[in-house]
């Protein structure tokens, strides 16, 4: 590639960039901000959107017969460019004004309403008349999942939904079907999103500019629950969200905000504040028994022992093996996810003590995450139609209702979850991160195989937002080989390799998301900003710094649960109630 | 190389007779009892000529021939386009070069027995001018085609396109053969940049420049596509070309791949064009066999091949970067340029997509040299360009003119005027994304360039001619409803912004609009030309802006005083009935879905507006033209 500077002008600036940068991205260095719609591109990963088709951010490049599209249209030597001549901005509002006619005027009711990016440029651009509306609306379609809720009326065909579903995740669940007016984003065949491939990681969610795709809102559900005197209702909170929530209110992305996290939840009426960092420890204790066990009678010779092991804490992870790789189901770890041993053992080892009877007690959990929902809807994880998890809502909900309940966050003191179900070491904490789970096990397998101290528990080398990450451990000389995927199209490569036999890992942890957890489908939108995923990722791993305790392991209440309650690791009780099964959900 | 030149010279003797008789004058008419050796009938095989039975036609006179045991005399061909489909199925016979117009099955026996063993020329049967009311039996005579220049067009209802030596014998391959022996690929590129020819797909991009930018691309792999996604409403040229002269192409793409370094070449066709496919399969089955494809060609180190590829049909796969897309298996729509194909194509690799019709002059120019192509045509527009020549207008068909022919030349001489001596109203070239000229256009010389600067373009080469009963507002309104049911639906102007001009166009013909909408007309218009995203987006506008532009006073009409002139829009007309006229029959009233006649019989009847529903019912049931339009 050829890397001579380019040298152009921007209305009246000169600037000298290197070659294959974006117009857009010039501009923006000086910070001149062309406004965007179907562009999103997250630096660092591989989120990149830009089909050029909104043409919100067009501009006038001298010698060039139409306008250019600034967001895909490269910087050229002595290019002269006008990003907001009298034509430029003629036809950016006639184009907004034609998104707009096409949109329904439900502004007031959209649960994206005040988090828009179409309503943004509408009050941007001083839309006050919409002179093209009154014309035929294009028809689409609603569906309601148990995780995601599309109003595809809705819908600019922004297409950032389909990039990710499609070249991120690779899961390929919506396309673009039907053409002209009607066209639409949906699984092939207008067939519902429930009969897809979909795996509810929530990431065209998380991408959607406007109310087309968004979560299913539990809120109110949540509120009448809280209302009801015969229920007791117990809530645990995912280690990603204390380190975005505090961005709905103003906090600086990456600031920590557990004490008035927990205070709020407190407030909000719930009668105890647990953790599910609690149930990350107790996850590594049977993920990281059930590695070893693998690992040890694989180096034996045991024919029967498949490797390399693949976590199984992310339950959009789960649901893509199930549909893409349904010939692997053997070598996930059987370990339920964080949320789902938390309900397991709330219902049985915690209702018990509390004497509270199953149908009494609602679990909730807060998530940043989509699939989640979907999770705790799965017939495997009920006894007798009662879910371990009541249901499940995203940090975005959760901050809706706080400040629909009139609370203060920001005047709230810090306070600390209850026991035993709140208490956490740092190894649970950096679950929220990619990386994370596998750090964790890292941390006590260490210890388990060597039976040595582990003096630092840090392990660099699985940190970072690299795509796919490989590193070798020593263990006491035993050189543990180690992966790591975020992003499901990364997980795909991997997965690929392991079919056609090319596997060179003992251990791989995945997660959906870019970026694990932090960067959920339920979390506060990053508009496409990745500092504010960097910045959770720091966040992440300042709060397990200033943990007392760093090893799952050495978490007292989980010994304790041990002890009365379950046994040993992978025991009988635990195989019951913390372990589970996949299915084979491929369509043809 | 010399079985080719042995080949060349058995068809040629084969040709030979039709060769003769295309440059003698036509002379008395030929037939077995006048003492002619050998004839041939030479039957249209086309799309249109076949859709009237001309298969049936060359059945009858085969089977003739065998009943009358001539079939050692005389030889039955079928062959492609002729281009005079007004006046198809046509039958030409040889060497006497009588052009049999309309013929129909049950013709065959009077052909053979009359003509080809009598000698006589069936009068009925031969075309006649509709300014004299003579009849004409050669074509060459013919206004229809004498002011036509036949490139691309050069052999079809010429050869038999199913057969390869009939090609060969018309110097087929000897091109192809001439660039892989004695020229490199540079000389190849710049014979082709030379001969000044211009991309024949609507753009007219220069060819020779295209083939150079892909050349110069470093790749493993690198493709030729041909562009036969032939998609304007009423243009059949590409189907033509590909029907009649199949192999054409398939040498031409050869030559392409050897100046760009590709050895795999792709055409991507509708499937809805069935007999150009079997055309095409057949050549690249014979090409194949003859070594004229496949490896080592020559006996030189380029191997190349061609496969077929079956678009669906969508208008905007033959913008080539979303025809590449649906080659791909992917969604057929376009994606920003750049990157051209040149750089990333199919499969992300160097590709050069050309039309059918500019493939079709590859070999034509190799064989006569770039001079004798660049001296065709005007100053930035070289050779010649095919049209197909619709409407209202006497002589429809595929024409080829040379670049610079006017369109006063096409439409009166070629064209044959107005049907029905009507007065000529305008001329829309460049299909949907074309616009309407008008009589001011008259003696323009068409051009890429000068049809641009009028507002329209070249496009494929549909031109369709309008006359005083058309209406210009209702004319853009077709062209826009074609371009919105066509959108891919991925830009914001061409997805919403035509579905709105569209609408509004709507308000205006059904009598609802204002002087407002025309002003939204024109800014929404210009608008969507600037910011749509592919070229059917940014050219979608053209004909509402150039009927805007000059019919102005039309569309004035339609929404100051709610009239079209050229009574086409329904809800602004009324109908009346003439009481001089009328007789009272009851006919009229009789017929009215509407119950909104009414009259005692023997009186005159008169219309009651409210209940008319204008479905005109009642006008052409009158028998005394009581009723008229107003």
């Amino acid at each position: 590639m050829n890397q001579k500077p380019i040298t152009l002008q921007i209305d009246n600036h000169s600037i000298t960039v290197p070659d294959g940068t974006t117009i857009l991205d010039a501009a923006t260095e000086i910070g001149i901000s062309i406004p965007t719609l179907c562009h999103i591109k997250l630096k660092g990963t591989c989120v990149d959107n830009h089909p050029a088709s909104c043409r919100l951010c067009v501009v006038e490049v001298d010698g060039r017969r139409n306008l250019a599209p600034s967001c895909s249209t490269k910087c050229t030597d002595g290019m002269v460019v006008h990003t907001s001549s009298l034509r430029v901005m003629r036809a950016r509002r006639i184009v907004l004004e034609l998104i707009l006619s096409d949109h329904p005027n439900e502004c007031l009711t959209c649960p994206k309403s005040g988090n828009c990016e179409l309503q943004n440029l509408a009050i941007r651009f001083k839309i006050h008349e919409t002179p093209f509306a009154g014309g035929e609306l294009s028809q689409r379609k609603k569906e309601v999942t148990t995780s995601i809720v599309r109003n595809m009326d809705k819908c600019v065909f922004c297409r950032r939904c389909e990039t990710m579903c499609n070249d991120v995740q690779t899961v390929g669940a919506i396309g673009a079907i039907k053409r002209g007016f009607n066209t639409t984003i949906a699984p092939a065949f207008d067939k519902k999103l429930s009969e897809s491939e979909c795996t509810y990681c929530g990431q065209c969610v998380a991408v959607c500019p406007v109310g087309a795709l968004t979560e299913h809102d539990n809120t109110n559900r949540l509120l009448e629950d809280l209302c009801n005197p015969d229920k007791t209702v117990i809530v645990q909170t995912a280690p990603a969200v204390r380190v975005a929530l505090g961005e709905e209110f103003g906090y600086p992305a990456g600031t920590i905000v557990t004490g008035k996290m927990v205070s709020a939840l407190r407030e909000l009426g719930f009668k105890y504040v647990f953790d599910t960092d609690f149930a990350a420890d107790l996850t590594i204790m049977e993920e990281g028994s059930e590695l070893l066990d693998r690992l040890t009678r694989f180096l034996d010779g045991d024919k029967t022992v498949c490797l390399p092991i693949l976590t199984s804490c992310c339950p959009a992870w789960v649901n893509f093996f199930e549909h893409q790789f349904p010939d692997l189901l053997d070598i996930p770890s059987t370990a339920r996810s964080p949320q789902q041993m938390f309900g397991s053992i709330a219902k049985t080892y915690w209702a018990e003590k509390m004497n509270i009877p199953r149908e009494k007690l609602i679990v909730v959990s807060i998530m940043p995450c989509l699939a989640k929902k979907y999770e705790c809807d799965r017939d495997e994880f009920k006894v007798n139609g009662n879910p371990d998890v009541d249901y499940s809502i995203t940090t975005r909900e959760l901050a809706a209702l706080i400040k629909r309940a009139n609370i203060g966050f920001r005047l709230l003191p810090n306070s600390d979850f209850d026991v035993p179900l709140g208490e956490s070491t740092g190894a649970g904490a950096i679950f929220g991160a990619t990386g994370g789970v596998m750090e964790a096990a890292l941390r006590s397998a260490y210890e388990w195989y060597t039976g040595k101290t582990l003096e630092n528990v840090n392990f660099e080398s699985v940190r970072g937002l690299e795509g796919i990450r490989r590193t070798t451990i020593d263990l006491n000389g035993f050189q543990l080989k180690v992966g790591i995927a975020h992003g499901l199209g990364n997980a795909r490569h991997l997965l690929n390799e392991i079919r056609k036999g090319n596997n060179e890992y003992h251990v791989i942890e995945i997660m959906a998301c870019p970026g694990g957890c932090i960067g959920g489908g339920g979390q506060p939108l990053h508009h496409g900003n990745s500092e504010i995923l960097y910045a959770r990722q720091r966040a992440i791993y300042a709060e397990d710094a200033q943990k007392p305790l760093r090893k799952s392991h050495d978490n007292p209440y989980i010994q304790k649960l041990y002890e009365e309650f379950l046994g040993k690791p992978l025991g009988e009780k635990a195989h019951l109630l913390l372990h589970t099964h996949y299915f084979n959900k491929s369509i043809d | 190389m010399q079985d080719l030149e042995k080949v060349k010279k058995s068809a040629q003797s084969l040709l030979c007779l039709r060769e003769e008789s295309d440059k003698e004058a036509a002379k008395e008419s030929c037939g077995l009892a006048l003492g002619t050796q050998h004839l041939q009938i030479l039957t249209c095989g086309g799309t249109g000529c076949k859709a009237s039975n001309s298969r049936a036609i060359a059945e009858n006179l085969n089977k003739c021939i065998q009943e009358n045991g001539i079939a050692d005399k005389v030889e039955v061909i079928t062959t492609g386009c002729f281009g005079f489909c007004e006046k198809g199925p046509i039958v030409k016979i040889i060497p006497d070069n009588t052009f049999y117009t309309q013929v129909k099955p049950e013709d065959a026996e009077e052909i053979v027995k009359e003509h080809i063993i009598g000698g006589k020329r069936i009068e009925r049967l031969l075309f006649v001018d509709p300014k004299n009311g003579a009849k004409v039996s050669d074509s060459k005579h013919m206004d229809f085609y004498r002011k036509q220049k036949r490139i691309a067009l050069r052999n079809c209802g010429f050869i038999n396109p199913e057969n390869i030596e009939e090609y060969i014998g018309r110097n087929g391959y000897m091109s192809l053969a001439e660039c892989l022996l004695n020229k490199t690929p540079e000389e190849v590129i710049d014979i082709v940049k030379r001969s000044g020819l211009r991309g024949r797909g609507g753009g007219g991009f220069p060819t020779g420049k295209k083939w150079e930018l892909t050349h110069k691309q470093q790749a493993d792999v690198k493709y030729v596509v041909c562009n036969a996604d032939e998609g304007d409403p009423g243009a059949f040229m590409d189907r033509s070309i590909m029907e009649g002269d199949p192999n054409s192409i398939v040498e031409a793409m050869a030559i392409c791949g050897y100046a760009i370094g590709a050895c795999h070449g792709l055409i991507y066709i509708r499937a809805e064009y069935p007999l150009a496919i079997h055309r095409l399969q057949v050549a690249i089955k014979q090409a194949n066999e003859w070594g004229l494809l496949g490896n080592n060609i020559f006996g030189t180190d380029f191997n190349f091949d061609i496969t077929l590829r079956y678009g669906a049909g969508a208008f905007v796969c033959g913008e080539e970067t979303a025809l590449i897309h649906s080659m791909e298996g992917k969604r057929g729509e376009p994606t920003l340029k750049p990157p051209f194909p040149a750089e990333s194509g199919y499969k992300g690799k160097p590709t050069n997509v050309n039309n059918v019709e500019t493939f079709a002059n590859i070999p034509a120019i190799f064989e006569n040299g770039p001079k004798w192509f660049a001296s065709i045509g005007t100053e930035r527009s070289k050779g010649t360009k095919v049209f197909a020549l619709a409407g209202k207008i006497n002589n429809v068909g595929l024409i080829e003119v040379p670049m610079g022919t006017t369109l006063r030349e096409v439409i009166y001489e070629i064209g044959g005027g107005i049907k029905g001596g009507k007065k000529f109203k305008a001329v829309q070239t460049g299909g949907p994304s074309g616009g309407c000229l008008t009589e001011k256009h008259l003696d323009l010389p068409i051009d890429y360039d000068n049809l641009l600067a009028a507002g329209s373009m070249m496009g494929s080469g549909g031109m369709i001619v309008m006359d005083e009963d058309d209406c210009m507002v209702s004319v853009a309104r077709f062209y826009l409803d074609f371009t919105v049911g066509e959108s891919c639906g991925k830009c914001v102007p061409c997805r919403i912004g035509n579905k709105r001009l569209l609408e509004i166009l709507n308000k205006i013909t059904e009598g609802r609009g204002t002087e407002e909408d025309l002003e939204k007309l024109e800014t929404l218009g210009k608008v969507i030309k600037d910011t749509a995203l592919c070229g059917l987006g940014q050219t979608s506008p053209n004909p509402v802006l150039s009927t805007l532009d000059n019919f102005h006073d039309e569309y004035l009409e339609h929404v100051r005083d709610k009239t079209c002139r050229a009574k086409q829009c329904k809800s602004m007309l009324s109908y009346y009935i003439n009481p001089d006229i009328c007789v009272g029959c009851h006919l009229c009233a009789k017929n009215c879905p509407a119950d909104a006649i009414s009259g005692i019989p023997r009186k005159p009847h008169t219309i009651i507006p409210d209940k008319c529903i204008k479905c005109g019912m009642c006008m052409s049931r009158c028998k005394f033209k009581a009723i008229t339009i107003c």
